[in-house]
């Protein structure tokens, strides 16, 4: 039995498989299958300063080897997630990542503001949203707008802060700089990549908002790509996602150089896809006689 | 056991008209656990995303699952590939079932196409006291008329181009039901003209009126959020999720 567990920015993960944000809701869907112990950390779907009600349906489409989400953000509002869904999920053992966002650069500060009086283990701030009008992906893609963000949330957190990043830009790398020079203290990636599909028996596109975020084992490789590319770029600690459905898949993206892996996706088509993952991870290292996770993050040898 | 995810052995597979097939599943979990109007969603080997496929039969005794999909896209034809002794993948049994009423008297159950299989185990349950409205869009596309005669129920059968039974749409022989009176409830599934038109039927005649839904899906328990639909919760409009507070609806919550 290798060891799995990982540090990411101070924080003890017993492994390194983190569901991501957005595919998870809270937890308690997925608690009907497995515990949620087994897990290494929970990213929280995307939360605001008020309740929102997202996008108009259909917001889900299949795509060769992955799909294309536009949910919008629907979430509860942060104090109802204050109040209702994280003391429940602060009684497992595993590591919460409240995911938040928001319009402006203010409002993404307001909402971790409230959540520095909780027990909250990491603040993800999501600046990659692709489906939202407002805010979102906007912050993402330029360097100013992320590093503007990330020091208004910086300056009313002392939390851990992971700063997810959008692959929807010329240089992930140049974005992740600026943002590790605003006080994030980690980043994650790959958020989704700026989709569409169009039913050509009606000329009207798949998606109710048109376009969507793009996500599946198809990203897979421009994620390893990325995850590469900032893990050279930056001093801080890199979380690793995007089309990961294997353990193999999650060795890969450490090897690339990430600390830790979300899996987003790959829930839809095995329920059961992070539980199995951290075997399959444990499987790998044991049968290669690697003791420690940790010993191979980072370790690619590029020609 | 609300809901697992496993792999179950198909014990009888068929056509049943173009296109359709129906499979036994041998789930005695999921079968002890099914009620009527629940799904299930099928993995689709090589695809991202399950397939929502409605319950159409539940047998407790023998444990086995009926369901009945027709051919949509490539997903479903990925499953109408496996066959009699192959393994099927499913995540179930899921999603909030119709309302039964032992008191009811007199319920009708309307079935338009694909939207048909769902309304069997209700006519099990109600037998006698139950009117089966089936709508096709033609009579090689008429599924299940037999298993509903089984069952005890009246069956009213209709195409849109009169090549079996009366010539025309659901809600007519719908219609004419409900202005006799006497029933005390109506169920529904099919596509969404057809049940805009049910809804307004029972909404003028006063019947409680009951709808499955049908939306692009991935988690299919509720944690995503992908299957929004807008609906009316208290006075208030709130866009509920057709795989976890439906795919059964109350008509009047649905904003059409």
């Amino acid at each position: 039995m290798a060891d799995l567990s990982v540090r990411v920015c101070g924080t003890d993960f017993k492994n390194p498989i983190i569901p991501a944000s957005g595919v998870f809701g809270y937890g308690r869907e997925y608690e009907e299958l497995f515990p949620l112990d087994r897990l290494g950390g929970i990213a929280t779907k995307g939360t605001t300063l008020h309740l929102r009600t997202g996008n108009l349906a259909p917001r889900i489409a299949e795509t060769p080897s992955g799909m294309l989400n536009s949910v919008g953000l629907q979430n509860p509002g942060i104090d109802h997630f204050i109040e209702t869904e994280l003391p429940y999920l602060l009684t497992k053992d595993l590591v919460v990542l409240a995911n938040i966002a928001g319009s402006t650069p203010d409002e993404c500060a307001e909402v971790a503001a409230k959540l520095e009086a909780t027990d909250v283990h990491m603040i993800e701030l999501n600046i990659s949203c692709p489906n939202v009008k407002q805010g979102g992906a906007a912050f993402g893609t330029s360097c100013e707008m992320a590093a503007e963000v990330t020091r208004r949330v910086r300056a009313v957190t002392k939390k851990p802060l992971v700063v997810k990043l959008s692959p929807n830009v010329t240089s992930i790398a140049d974005i992740a700089k600026s943002v590790e020079a605003a006080g994030a203290d980690a980043v994650s990636l790959i958020n989704t990549l700026l989709g569409m599909r169009i039913d050509i028996n009606t000329g009207r596109p798949v998606l109710r908002n048109n376009v969507g975020g793009m996500s599946g084992p198809a990203v897979f490789p421009i994620a390893v790509r990325m995850v590469w590319q900032v893990a050279n770029a930056v001093s801080i600690p890199v979380i690793g996602m995007g089309g990961v459905s294997s353990g193999r898949d999650a060795i890969e993206l450490m090897m690339a150089g990430a600390s830790a892996v979300q899996v987003g996706a790959a829930i839809f088509t095995d329920s059961y896809a992070p539980v199995r993952i951290i075997e399959e991870m444990n499987e790998f290292l044991d049968s290669r006689g690697i003791g420690s996770v940790r010993d191979i993050i980072g370790t690619v040898k590029p020609w | 056991m609300k809901y697992t995810q496993g792999r179950y052995i198909i014990t009888e597979k068929s056509a049943i008209a173009r296109e359709v097939y129906s499979f036994t599943v041998s789930c005695p979990e999921v079968a002890a656990a099914a009620c009527p109007g629940q799904f299930v969603h099928i993995r689709a080997n090589g695809f991202t995303l399950r397939r929502p496929i409605s319950i159409c039969g539940i047998d407790r005794e023998k444990g086995t699952l009926r369901i009945v999909f027709e051919i949509r896209g490539e997903g479903t034809a990925e499953i109408a590939r496996l066959n009699k002794g192959d393994l099927i993948d499913m995540l179930a049994p899921l999603g909030h079932g119709f309302t039964v009423d032992n008191s009811f008297g007199k319920v009708v159950l309307v079935g338009g196409g694909i939207g048909t299989p769902p309304m069997l185990p209700l006519a099990k349950i109600y037998g006698e006291k139950a009117v089966a409205i089936s709508g096709f869009r033609n009579a090689s596309a008429v599924i299940l008329q037999e298993d509903f005669r089984r069952t005890g129920a009246e069956t009213i059968l209709c195409t849109d181009d009169g090549s079996a039974g009366i010539h025309g749409f659901v809600t007519q022989p719908l219609k004419e039901l409900a202005e006799k009176g006497g029933i005390d409830a109506v169920y529904a599934c099919g596509p969404m003209p057809m049940l805009r038109g049910i809804a307004e039927i029972c909404r003028e005649n006063e019947i409680y009126c009951e709808i499955s839904l049908e939306e692009r899906m991935a988690c299919g328990i509720g944690a995503c959020l992908g299957c929004a639909c807008r609906t009316v919760r208290n006075d208030e409009e709130y866009f509920a999720h057709v795989c976890k507070d439906g795919p059964v609806f109350k008509a009047e919550e649905v904003l059409w």
